[in-house]
């Protein structure tokens, strides 16, 4: 078999590790705040539409909500799946060539076929 | 478990191969596989340019004309250019950058079995009687005309190679993002790597919309949904769509390969460092990216409007940049180098003219006016031809020279090389350029047969003799492959004399883990590098000797895609025939059984013991 090699950490090297994973779990932390709140907001928007408070129109709503979707998204991919560290840039390569992808099909669809 | 040859009978060579997990062994299956599906693809083009040869022939009737148009052309471009291709990038890929196997090789094997299975599918469609007949492009309006279960084999048969050809995409991927030897940045890598990565990532992209598409057409067919009906409030424009979304994409996954084979051709045997590898790195990854943004220039004549024509025709021409400046590139490249004009070099050199004339051509169509005038004629015919031919099947045939010591130990003839070369060569210029001028006289493609009197008599018997040269330049081949395997005359690491990149340090063929050491990579060219500086080996370790980890075979991805053959036929007979259920089901379970049994089962692979490495080492002399 081959060896496992055991490496033991220097006091300088734990600590800056300790320290980085301190600085993680204050973003992450913040994040899910974050997120929470825009999911707070979201409903009540929702609810506020169909309370039929004045303001709250469907073509506000829509787009805003489109708007949250997606920052909960980047938060997601960036804060809790770790695209915000080192060594993904091949994973974030992929992901945004295919958004690209399939931006432009679907915009060609509803240009020129479902227009 | 040594790997010293050993005397085995029939029945366990043939064991060893139908559970090989070895990407060199599944490499050479893909070769066969393509090479067998090549000469069907090639006597169906014979039928084509026979009944073509005369006006008002009769040898086929119009209904099998359709058949053999649109299984030339679904067998050329699936089963045969594609596969052989992967055959390449499985074979070399992996010794070019230093690893010992791909990152999944029983992926690897599930994906040849599922191309062979839907290849094998496709054509059984001839002894039903029941051919596709709808084009290679299989447009909805004409496949739901279609009588029968023609396009039935089609969608069923192109689903299961095209999951396999996915898998295998997937997994060149990976392998290359993951297990470079230490050393080889992504800027080092050998130009055959760098486009089998940009052809893996369209091959990502591209093939989903075409499952996507096959879907549809299989539901629309078989279980009555009604995605492409106008009757029915579907569309039959969206399938042209969906289908070119992946098309076009497609042709770029068939030259971009070529392209990597033809720039290590250039620089081996010109002697020189290819001329400008960074750019031709961006290149190829541009020409990739644009691949995908231009399907539309397919349809110009569909009625998209002046805008949508407009754009698609400019991207279109956009394409031309990049590729001229890889022709540039390799111009430079044997600019001043020592030419040695081998038979690989042969072809690439004819490579260059021959591609040039069908990307110019490429342009004249990309130009949606002028396109407007050539839709669905001959000229479209002869496009194609010469960037699919000029470009794919030259660089596979170079490909197989070049390589063929690499895989099989042995060296082609080159003399019957080159013969094959000038009777090809010759015949594929007769075949295919006085098609463009039939084009222009107004002939158009896809018609059976054709009218007395019309001028185009003359040029079609031109095409058809040219097209008579091919199949000898290709008999020739196929007696030198037979011939020097008869003869068998073992060659050492590097034939050539000249190879620089790391497939040429390790012996022909390579031991089945490959590197006995992981090589540390030093620059582009690592072996001519290491050669530069006086190690004749070609090769500085980055480890020591050690154990080395090695997937055992398996049967499975035979059993699994043989499950997904048997439901195929289920699906098609499901009403008509009593047993149509039942033999649906029966694939599907067997299908899941082998998954089940893939996951339940761990297969955690053997160690290759460092006395038996050492052993091979001492037996090669490598180490003393």
């Amino acid at each position: 078999m081959a060896d496992v090699q055991v490496y033991k950490k220097s006091t300088a090297e734990f600590n800056l590790g300790q320290r980085r994973a301190r600085k993680s779990m204050r973003g992450q932390i913040m994040m899910f705040s974050l997120m929470i709140f825009l999911t707070i907001m979201s409903f009540s928007m929702v609810m506020a539409y169909q309370a039929d408070v004045i303001g709250f129109s469907k073509y506000l709503i829509i787009p805003t909500l489109m708007l949250f979707a997606a920052v909960q998204v980047g938060l997601q991919l960036y804060y809790f799946m770790h695209m915000n560290e080192k060594g993904h840039g091949i994973p974030q390569m992929f992901m945004y060539t295919g958004v690209i992808l399939a931006f432009t099909v679907v915009l060609t669809f509803s240009t020129i076929i479902w227009w | 478990m040594s790997s010293v040859a050993q005397k085995r009978g029939f029945g366990a060579t043939l064991w060893d191969w139908l559970t090989t997990v070895d990407h060199k062994k599944i490499g050479i299956l893909y070769l066969l596989g393509g090479g067998f599906f090549f000469v069907v693809g090639g006597i169906e083009a014979m039928i084509i340019r026979v009944q073509l040869l005369t006006p008002n022939n009769d040898l086929v009737s119009a209904g099998i004309f359709n058949q053999i148009i649109t299984m030339h052309g679904t067998t050329m471009i699936f089963l045969a250019a594609m596969p052989i291709l992967i055959g390449f990038m499985n074979a070399i890929m992996p010794l070019q950058i230093g690893a010992r196997d791909v990152a999944f090789p029983f992926l690897n094997s599930l994906g040849f079995w599922m191309f062979f299975f839907g290849g094998v599918f496709l054509n059984i469609s001839w002894f039903f009687g029941q051919v596709p007949d709808a084009g290679w492009t299989s447009y909805a309006s004409l496949a739901m005309a279609s009588e029968g279960h023609g396009v039935d084999f089609y969608a069923i048969g192109l689903q299961i190679a095209g999951g396999g050809t996915l898998l295998g995409g997937i997994n060149f991927l990976v392998t290359i993002i993951n297990m470079r030897a230490p050393g080889m940045t992504y800027m080092r890598m050998p130009l055959f790597t760098w486009t089998t990565f940009v052809a893996s990532a369209m091959i990502l992209f591209a093939f989903p919309p075409l499952t996507v598409g096959l879907f549809l057409l299989t539901f629309e067919r078989m279980f009555g949904a009604n995605f492409f009906d106008p009757t029915m409030g579907g569309n039959t424009i969206i399938w042209e769509h969906i289908f070119w979304i992946f098309g076009h994409p497609e042709v770029y996954i068939l030259i971009l390969p070529a392209f990597g084979i033809f720039s290590e051709i250039f620089s081996i045997f010109s002697r020189k460092r290819l001329f400008g590898y960074s750019a031709m790195v961006f290149a190829t990854v541009l020409i990739g990216f644009l691949g995908f943004m231009v399907w539309a220039h397919h349809m110009f004549t569909v009625g998209l409007g002046p805008t949508a024509n407009a754009i698609f025709s400019v991207a279109t021409m956009a394409i031309a940049i990049p590729t001229g400046v890889k022709i540039f590139n390799w111009l430079l490249t044997i600019w001043g180098g020592s030419i040695k004009v081998t038979t690989p070099m042969l072809w690439a050199l004819a490579f260059i003219p021959t591609f040039v004339m069908g990307g110019v051509t490429g342009v004249m169509l990309g130009t949606a006016p002028l396109d407007y005038q050539l839709h669905d004629t001959y000229f479209v015919v002869a496009h194609f031809h010469y960037v699919i031919v000029g470009g794919t099947v030259f660089g596979i045939i170079a490909g197989t020279h070049l390589y063929w010591p690499k895989m099989f130990g042995t060296m082609l003839n080159e003399a019957l090389g080159k013969v094959t070369f000038w009777f090809f060569f010759i015949g594929f210029h007769l075949t295919f350029l006085i098609q463009h001028w039939l084009g222009f006289w107004g002939m158009p493609r896809r018609v059976f047969t054709y009218m007395d009197g019309q001028g185009w008599n003359s040029a079609n018997v031109i095409s058809s003799v040219g097209a008579l040269f091919m199949a000898i330049g290709i008999t020739i081949m196929v007696y030198n492959i037979i011939v020097t395997s008869i003869k068998n005359v073992r060659v050492a690491n590097d034939p050539w004399g000249d190879g620089r990149t790391l497939e040429w340090a390790i012996e022909s063929p390579p031991v089945f883990y490959n590197f006995a050491q992981t090589p540390l990579v030093r620059g582009l060219d690592t072996v001519y590098i290491e050669k530069m500086e006086g190690n004749l080996s070609g090769i500085t370790p980055a480890e020591p000797v050690q154990d080395i980890h090695m997937p055992n075979g398996s049967f499975i991805p035979f059993m699994l895609s043989l499950g997904l053959f048997i439901a195929g036929f289920g699906a098609m007979f499901r009403t008509e025939e009593p047993w149509g259920m039942a033999v649906l089901i029966i694939g599907l379970v067997w299908t899941f059984a082998a998954m089940a049994m893939r996951s339940l089962k761990d297969d955690l692979g053997f160690y290759v013991k460092k006395e038996d490495i050492l052993k091979d080492m001492k037996r090669k002399g490598g180490q003393k």
